[in-house]
């Protein structure tokens, strides 16, 4: 192989192929640096911040803790294609989201939780997310919005929780957030 | 541009066990990695250029746990997460020494085999397979050997692991009793330990087993506390006294050093009240009605 190794994986979805230059070269890096995919977080780069978690194989893990080359034929999901909708909108309707950084992990984590656990206690959530770490919120708001999440997935209705940072006549109906062009992949309006 | 070539051996995917031995006698420089919870923080950070490394997530043999009877043998890559999940009824201090281990996301890929390999004196794995009387297997084209726990670790972040070798198994007795891992942190998640204790007890033998982490140049049984007079034959008289006793011991044991985590006092303090609390706690679990001994 004179033109360096590449590997095969299925990220979001769609297969991809990513050359790598050298063994150690990390998922976190080819994801953002390589692939352009810049969902995930480059924060600690030590497995400590959560920031760039991703799920490989269904799992949680830190991507910058994995090799890329550890990653021939195995499925990625970063916070594009790990979230279902109603997480997202819970985050944003009660405030758990302020500078935004730690989010896409954050993201990740709660789609694993609610994946296995569909109505998590608070212990369940601290637990879960102890390897996210948020520097804005206090992380209150970011556990409330679980239990919304959990609540409008199971139920299908999004909503305002009514501890919602938002004033009553500021309150606001997620489901009419304007959307992105779906066409574009645009994700924001 | 030209793009820095990169040899097919540089990153290795072997099929097998005899396959990962083989490549590791012919390419000594290949460096192992499973979880790589510390390789790839060494890598990012630029303190380790591996030029080439073996991967060892895609070996089955090394990802499966069995049960042997008395024991069970842990396959080098199982991570802990699995454990947790899998073997919290039979090795109830393992289990629970590997819930600590960092964070969800480092428990889904952290192994056993990676953390004695790295063979930190602060590694959570360490003092639970100490007090258990777990044996290491070792692998190399030469063949296959075990070591006891106790004789595995020979300096901080050394071990009796030699070049060319990989950590295939741990086998680790089934629980006996009650056991027990304290560790002591700033949070409880994602911490590095102070320090930690690991104890088991065995009823039918009699007999007390003990691990002491990140209070010593390696983590360190406490053969002295592990030598305590309990009152087998009439568990009441078992008292406050007893367990502090044990908590001296088991201080003594240990040679802490003073770095960013804590000082050396505050670890023998910290660990003589892990260990009476664990020792109160195993006794009391083994004597209340309706634990079935």
């Amino acid at each position: 192989m004179s033109e360096g190794m590449r590997v095969r994986m299925r990220v979001d979805g769609a297969e991809i192929a990513a050359d790598v230059d050298r063994p150690g070269e990390s998922l976190l890096t080819s994801l953002r640096d390589r692939l352009g995919l810049t969902g995930s977080k480059n924060a600690c780069e030590q497995g400590e911040c959560g920031s760039c978690t991703v799920l490989l194989d269904g799992l949680p893990v830190c991507a910058c803790l994995v090799a890329t080359a550890q990653c021939e034929g195995r499925e990625v999901k970063t916070v594009v294609g790990a979230v279902p909708r109603p997480v997202r909108d819970a985050f944003v309707a009660c405030g758990a989201v302020q500078c935004g950084f730690c989010t896409p992990g954050l993201l990740v984590s709660v789609a694993d939780l609610l994946d296995r656990e569909p109505d998590p206690d608070d212990a369940l959530i601290r637990e879960a997310l102890a390897g996210n770490l948020c520097r804005c919120t206090g992380y209150e708001k970011i556990i409330e919005a679980v239990h919304v999440a959990a609540e409008a997935m199971s139920d299908g209705v999004p909503r305002v929780p009514a501890r919602s940072h938002l004033h009553h006549n500021q309150w606001i109906n997620v489901t009419t957030f304007p959307r992105g062009d779906a066409e574009t992949g645009e994700d924001t309006p | 541009m030209t793009t820095p070539a990169l040899t097919a051996p540089a990153f290795h995917r072997p099929a097998d066990l005899a396959d990962a031995l083989a490549h590791l006698a012919e390419h000594p420089g290949a460096v192992p990695i499973a979880g790589g919870t510390d390789l790839m923080v060494a890598v990012n950070y630029r303190r380790a250029r591996p030029e080439a490394m073996l991967d060892l997530t895609g070996l089955a043999e090394l990802r499966a746990w069995s049960d042997e009877g008395d024991a069970i043998r842990i396959g080098s890559g199982v991570p802990y997460a699995r454990i947790v999940a899998e073997l919290a009824t039979v090795l109830p201090g393992l289990a629970a020494a590997s819930r600590t281990v960092g964070s969800p996301q480092i428990r889904n890929r952290g192994t056993l085999g990676g953390n004695l390999a790295t063979a930190s004196p602060a590694g959570d794995g360490h003092p639970p397979l100490l007090a258990c009387g777990a044996r290491i297997t070792i692998a190399s084209t030469a063949g296959t050997r075990t070591v006891a726990a106790d004789a595995f670790f020979t300096g901080p972040k050394r071990s009796v692991l030699e070049p060319g070798e990989l950590i295939t198994a741990v086998t680790v007795p089934k629980a006996a009793g009650p056991q027990q891992f304290l560790k002591v942190g700033t949070r409880n998640a994602m911490v590095i330990a102070v320090c930690s204790f690991a104890l088991s007890l065995d009823l039918d033998a009699r007999r007390l087993g003990t691990g002491i982490g990140s209070a010593g140049p390696v983590p360190l049984r406490a053969r002295e506390a592990e030598r305590i007079d309990l009152p087998w034959a009439d568990p009441r008289r078992f008292d406050d006294a007893l367990a502090a006793e044990f908590g001296r011991r088991v201080a003594a044991a240990a040679s802490p050093m003073d770095d960013v985590r804590g000082t050396a006092d505050y670890r023998r303090h910290a660990l003589a009240v892990c260990a009476a609390r664990a020792l109160r706690r195993v006794w009391a679990a083994a004597h209340t009605e309706g634990s079935g001994r």
